[in-house]
């Protein structure tokens, strides 16, 4: 008897030997600010973890190391430090805001460990220079949505157009790729106003932008602090077309605004509205996949498009980490890495809850907005699809 | 620029003027009496309305502990006090009765939140600055603004990073001089008028109210006539703390309140308080009327720089006020 079970415990270690264990450290705002954000990247990645979403990729076997870094970037180079260091991890997903994200470029640079971002600001993985080797992202850029916007608006025939943003690095990103978008397509920008999220009145700001007529108005500002300025645009009687950014696209957005925020359009990762996708969408599949698992574990109506982003990175390291290990093992820290990331790099085709990526040496996000974006109008305080650009 | 918008602008700010007079009317009051800076200041004003939307949501805050909770602490500390300890308990209790009964009912809701918020202050002031009789300005800023980041702290923890919307107290619009005005924002500029007219009756009329006075004017003077210095100071906290979370109650209705909303409203306060030498209510009134005329034009003519005009304004105020220090020291 005992030897027997001598032999069944050689047995199940020798399989777990087969299985090369690979370390995915994560590090995500599940606290502060933007933890909106941060929740359902996290509990993505927590039921990938227990199975519950995909299998894991052929031949490895993955554990990961989940941080909160607080929505602080000098608590997320922390953690992405102690990750390489402590957890000799392979890769890391995370950084659920932009200035997290650009704050860890430096720390994966030098360590050279691949990150998958999973934060909006083009300048994550652009220019890809000597540090953004390194850098990947599935999040769609201010650029790509940007011109989903414009595309939209020129085929409504508008011709003046508004922008009312955040004084911060999310509204400033809008106002200059939605303006050098907008003059592109012949559309003519007559004001350019900003306000800060903590303001208690944008009176000035929208006075001012009524005052040049323009024909609609994009309001560029992630979250609830977006419905101060269409409330007091609708207050005032503004009776053009408004815009919103993929920023508000949470539930908190549609409770605040209430009334307000009726008959916005705003672009969108297309899982927002997946049910009412046509079926030839490429992504409709993969989303309502992983939504139907996501609300089967946090209740209907849970799931967000910041949980979809933590979903496409896993798709696409779990691809890489199967060609990787055809290069390399695991075990060879360096080696490993290196390998892994060019097989990121080199993922194509790779169909995810917002788009399909397609990667090359020069594109490190690899999404076609034709794909990655759709319109989306606000109706009876739902997300109702308006148009996409296939 | 067409009459209208001029007079839109106008309205526009008056109401934020309103709003800053109140926050630099109960900071001066607070500076005078007990020389603290009083930073959290912004966060209360934030409270009150933030504690409104949480009992309108069916949920009971979690400031309504933390007052009560405050208060006991207190009650411990004045354990020796013959009845005093008593009555604050009483008043723990009372607050987190206030909360059940805001949720039962849902109108009582904006009196409940300013009621829940208004021990903060008091209690603060005994816990923190009370220990520390006769610190310096410096010191007391320090503690201040320790307290400021606590504060904002918590009021994430309570009530998340997420806007709340409020329904308006007086719903819809009145026609002043052809102008739309929400009556909201009527509402706040008639609440500043008859606080500001309250606080002059008080400090000149009432007892309690010149010793207050005598006590921000001569601490020891005050002593030797028999007049609490703490209990002054406490009541300045008192004030402040109701006057706060009465404007906070009404101008949420008009934009939406955030916990971080609060530390720039503070901040603006401030700038008109500074206005005032931190020692004057009609030229603090007049500063926070300045403040938001000025922050309302400049967001009209020049809204990415508009917080940058508005705390410039301190740079031209303070040059005056150094020039003319000598007139400042014998202000009361």
């Amino acid at each position: 008897m005992r030897k027997g079970l001598v032999w069944l415990g050689a047995l199940v270690l020798s399989v777990a030997l087969a299985q090369a264990e690979v370390r995915i450290g994560v590090t995500l705002s599940a606290t502060g600010p933007a933890a909106s954000l941060g929740i359902p990247e996290k509990n993505t990645l927590l039921l990938i973890e227990a199975g519950k979403l995909d299998r894991m990729p052929k031949g490895a076997k993955v554990r990961f190391f989940i941080l909160d870094d607080g929505t602080d970037p000098t608590a997320a180079v922390k953690n992405t430090q102690k990750l390489i260091q402590e957890n000799r991890v392979h890769l890391i997903i995370g950084g659920t805001t932009s200035p997290n994200s650009l704050a860890m470029i430096d720390a994966v640079a030098e360590a050279g460990v691949p990150f998958i971002s999973l934060a909006a600001a083009k300048a994550i993985v652009s220019p890809v220079d000597e540090k953004r080797y390194w850098v990947f992202k599935t999040p769609q850029t201010d650029e790509l949505m940007s011109q989903a916007v414009v595309q939209d608006m020129v085929a409504r025939g508008i011709k003046t157009v508004a922008y009312l943003g955040f004084n911060t690095a999310y509204g400033e990103g809008w106002a200059r790729e939605f303006e050098k978008a907008a003059k592109a397509a012949g559309l003519r920008v007559v004001a350019s106003e900003r306000y800060s999220p903590k303001d208690t009145s944008v009176t000035g700001q929208v006075l001012k932008i009524l005052s040049r007529r323009p024909d609609a108005v994009l309001i560029g500002a992630a979250g609830t602090p977006a419905v101060l300025p269409q409330r007091t645009l609708v207050e005032k009687g503004y009776k053009g077309q408004i815009y919103q950014t993929h920023g508000v696209a949470n539930p908190a957005f549609l409770k605040v605004g209430g009334r307000f925020v009726e008959g916005t359009l705003l672009p969108a990762g297309p899982i927002l509205v997946a049910a009412q996708l046509p079926d030839a969408f490429p992504s409709k599949r993969v989303a309502l996949t992983y939504i139907a698992a996501y609300e089967a574990e946090h209740g209907v109506g849970s799931y967000s498009t910041f949980g979809g982003h933590a979903y496409d990175a896993w798709l696409i390291a779990k691809g890489a980490i199967e060609r990787a290990l055809e290069k390399a093992s695991p075990d060879d820290l360096a080696a490993f890495r290196k390998a892994l990331r060019d097989a990121i790099e080199e993922t194509r085709g790779v169909v995810g809850t917002h788009g399909v990526f397609n990667l090359s040496p020069t594109d490190h996000l690899g999404l076609k907005f034709e794909d990655a974006a759709v319109i989306v109008r606000v109706k009876d305080g739902k997300w109702v699809l308006e148009r996409s650009f296939r | 620029m067409d009459p209208l918008i001029f007079g839109f602008l106008l309205s526009d700010g008056l109401i934020s003027g309103a709003l800053y007079a109140l926050v630099a009317l109960a900071l001066v009051l607070v500076f005078a009496v007990t020389r603290v800076i009083l930073i959290p200041m912004g966060e209360w004003v934030v409270f009150a309305p933030l504690t409104q939307a949480v009992l309108l949501e069916g949920r009971l805050p979690a400031t309504v502990w933390l007052s009560a909770l405050l208060l006991l602490v207190w009650a411990a500390l004045d354990l020796r006090r013959g009845r005093t300890p008593l009555l604050l308990a009483l008043a723990a209790a009372l607050v987190v009765a206030a909360g059940y009964l805001g949720l039962a009912v849902p109108a009582l809701a904006p009196l409940v939140a300013i009621l829940v918020v208004l021990p903060l202050g008091p209690a603060t002031f005994r816990l923190f600055f009370e220990p520390l009789p006769g610190a310096t300005v410096l010191v007391y800023l320090i503690l201040a603004v320790g307290l400021h980041f606590v504060y904002k702290g918590l009021g994430l923890a309570f009530f998340g990073p997420e806007q709340f919307g409020l329904p308006a107290l007086l719903a819809g619009e009145v026609a002043v001089l052809g102008l739309p005005v929400p009556w909201q924002g009527i509402m706040l500029v008639l609440a500043a008028g008859l606080l500001m007219a309250s606080l002059y009756l008080f400090f000149t009329r009432s007892l309690f109210g010149k010793a207050l006075r005598a006590a921000a004017v001569n601490r020891i003077g005050a002593r030797l006539s028999g007049i609490s210095v703490r209990e002054a100071g406490r009541v300045a906290f008192l004030l402040a703390t109701g006057i706060g979370a009465l404007a906070g109650v009404l101008v949420a209705p008009l934009s939406n309140a955030s916990y971080e909303m609060g530390f720039l409203l503070g901040l603006k306060g401030f700038v008109a308080a500074i206005v005032a030498g931190l020692s004057s209510y009609p030229l603090a009134v007049a500063g926070g009327v300045l403040v938001g005329l000025l922050e309302s034009f400049s967001s009209f003519f020049a809204s990415a720089y508009k917080e940058a005009i508005v705390f410039a304004l301190l740079l031209p105020v303070l040059a005056w006020r150094s020039v003319s220090s000598l007139e400042l020291e014998e202000e009361e």
